[in-house]
């Protein structure tokens, strides 16, 4: 599939915007983040500048964004309608939860932590939404499993995290919640990631040649002539080429500045103790590295999924 | 909606596409082209067309296929494919505008140009690459079946069928009613053992192809022998070997 520049920030981002806005409020709730007028400022505003600008990116590539208010009214069928709907949901309940932060409500306040937990829900569905578009798209086979919308939620709790640390770090604390679960998210996303591709080798799609043109019963089936000498939009949308060698360098990127490099900074601010400047340091240099990790690892996302309509145009296999 | 109707079409309406016949021309193609430039779903754009890197809008694309059989006899199938107008169309559920839909009198899977906000995922969700985004509109673009003219009663009944069937020169593609099973298209479907693409992907299309005859003896399908076999002269096989290296 074509890596669309608007599609690969718009998820990265709105991911780590939503997965910062979760976990701030998930650990308010739970009393293990000082709910400082600072932090929520931070946090909050740049969670929803991310989440915006994602929105907004991905309205970019539509041919008529003037429309996009229609996108919101199918949410019976699509997946991408109810990412709409629940995205636009989502706003009330955590710009009500940041205002009471920054502004010294009593959060501890039992509407408080109903309204806490319902912008915590919400945030969670809105990823599981987008992911599930890609998830439900029955012709590229690598997408089409539950790794996909297992892995948006745990990416964007992983980038939200990473982020959060680097916060509260600058912000003159450094509570060990944040840390502690930016660790084990990317522990546990290298092991998703590594499951998806192990599963992108090992488990054939089921379309081949054969069935897409039902002259399997005669025999082996290749591509003799293809319709246009030139390329056409099926083919620059869908039938994108990637060389298994960069695919290989690509997943190693993803690997290392994904996973690897942030896990080994957080760690070693972890056993710097709480706020130095080596630490917030090492944190910050962390988010860099996830924000190249996570985007390589959504431009791959979509690089190396084949979808059906390849194998009318000859490539081996969907 | 974007919902597929309830209760399925009884009339859905359809191709049937021989491939024991096509000739793989690319009329049908270019009939679809001329007469859609001014149909439902017009303008069909080009872009660049007489330049050195042509794209545009296609309803029907032939492609051409090589079919290797066990025993080493090959043969050439050329697969006219267009919007096969499936049962469980996904194209139209993931839509999120409504644009996309399927008509319940007789089942043509359509898109509405005027709420359609070209955000592709119907192109991503059609497992056979019906659907082409027309960069120019900024909407998606399908076969129509071909609805403003098999309905059209300024039209000769004959003339009143889908523009690629109506100039297909060899009669490889014929129109008609698939729900009805008494109809002429069912029967051929039947007595010709016709199939879906891609049953796997269970969108139940309506579109049906006929597949090639086997050959009339089984000995035709042989590869021809090597010209030139291992009784060449001692110099042939010499000069053979040079130039294999």
């Amino acid at each position: 599939m074509h890596p669309a520049k608007s599609v690969i920030f718009f998820t990265t981002a709105s991911g780590a915007g939503y997965g910062l806005a979760f976990l701030l409020i998930l650990f308010s709730i739970l009393g293990i983040l000082p709910t400082s007028a600072g932090l929520g400022w931070a946090g909050f505003l740049i969670a929803g500048a991310l989440v915006t600008a994602g929105l907004l990116s991905s309205t970019l590539h539509l041919g008529h964004p003037e429309r996009a208010w229609r996108a919101l009214t199918q949410w019976r069928s699509s997946w991408l309608s109810r990412e709409g709907v629940m995205a636009v949901l989502t706003y009330p309940p955590v710009i009500l939860y940041a205002a009471g932060w920054v502004f010294g409500a009593d959060l501890t306040n039992p509407l408080w932590v109903v309204i806490g937990l319902i912008a915590c829900l919400f945030s969670a569905v809105t990823v599981f939404c987008t992911a599930m578009i890609y998830a439900s798209l029955k012709p590229v086979h690598a997408w089409a499993n539950p790794l996909v919308p297992v892995g948006y939620s745990l990416f964007a709790v992983m980038t939200g995290a990473v982020l959060l640390s680097f916060l509260a770090r600058l912000s003159g604390i450094s509570p060990i919640a944040p840390e502690v679960a930016a660790l084990i998210t990317l522990a546990l996303g290298y092991g998703l990631k590594s499951a998806y591709w192990a599963r992108m080798e090992d488990k054939p799609a089921p379309s081949t040649m054969e069935t897409a043109t039902g002259l399997g019963t005669i025999g082996k089936v290749s591509l003799l002539e293809a319709p246009h000498s030139e390329a056409n939009y099926l083919m620059h949308e869908m039938v994108f080429k990637i060389a298994r060698k960069h695919a290989q360098k690509l997943r190693m990127v993803v690997v290392g500045g994904g996973f690897a490099l942030p896990f080994l900074c957080l760690g070693a601010a972890v056993l710097t103790g709480p706020v130095s400047g080596l630490g917030t340091g090492l944190v910050g240099l962390a988010v860099l590295f996830t924000a190249v990790g996570i985007y390589t690892e959504r431009w791959l996302f979509f690089a190396e999924a084949r979808h059906t309509v390849g194998l009318y145009y000859g490539s081996g296999s969907a | 909606m974007t919902s597929l109707p309830k209760a399925l079409p009884g009339k859905k309406l359809g191709l049937v596409i021989d491939l024991d016949i096509c000739v793989g021309c690319h009329a049908c193609a270019v009939n679809c082209k001329e007469w859609n430039s001014g149909g439902h779903s017009a303008p069909m754009t080009d872009i660049d067309p007489y330049g050195g890197d042509p794209s545009g809008v296609w309803f029907n694309r032939i492609h051409t296929f090589e079919v290797e059989a066990d025993n080493g006899g090959s043969r050439t199938v050329h697969f006219p494919k267009s919007c096969l107008h499936c049962d469980d169309a996904p194209c139209v559920t993931v839509c999120p505008t409504g644009a996309s839909y399927k008509r319940e009198e007789d089942g043509i899977v359509l898109v509405n140009a005027d709420t359609c906000i070209g955000c592709k995922l119907c192109s991503w969700a059609c497992p056979y690459g019906a659907r082409e985004y027309d960069e120019n509109a900024g909407v998606m673009k399908k076969c129509t079946l071909c609805v403003d003219k098999i309905y059209n009663e300024s039209l000769p009944p004959e003339s009143r069928v889908p523009a690629c069937v109506s100039t297909c020169p060899a009669g490889a593609r014929s129109f008609g009613d698939l729900g009805d099973p008494t109809s002429e298209v069912s029967k051929l479907v039947k007595s010709r053992e016709g199939y879906d693409l891609m049953p796997e992907m269970g969108c139940n299309p309506v579109n049906k192809y006929l597949p090639p005859r086997p050959p009339k003896n089984a000995e035709d399908d042989r590869q021809l022998e090597p010209v030139v076999a291992d009784q060449a002269g001692a110099l042939a096989r010499w000069v053979d070997r040079i130039f294999s290296r």
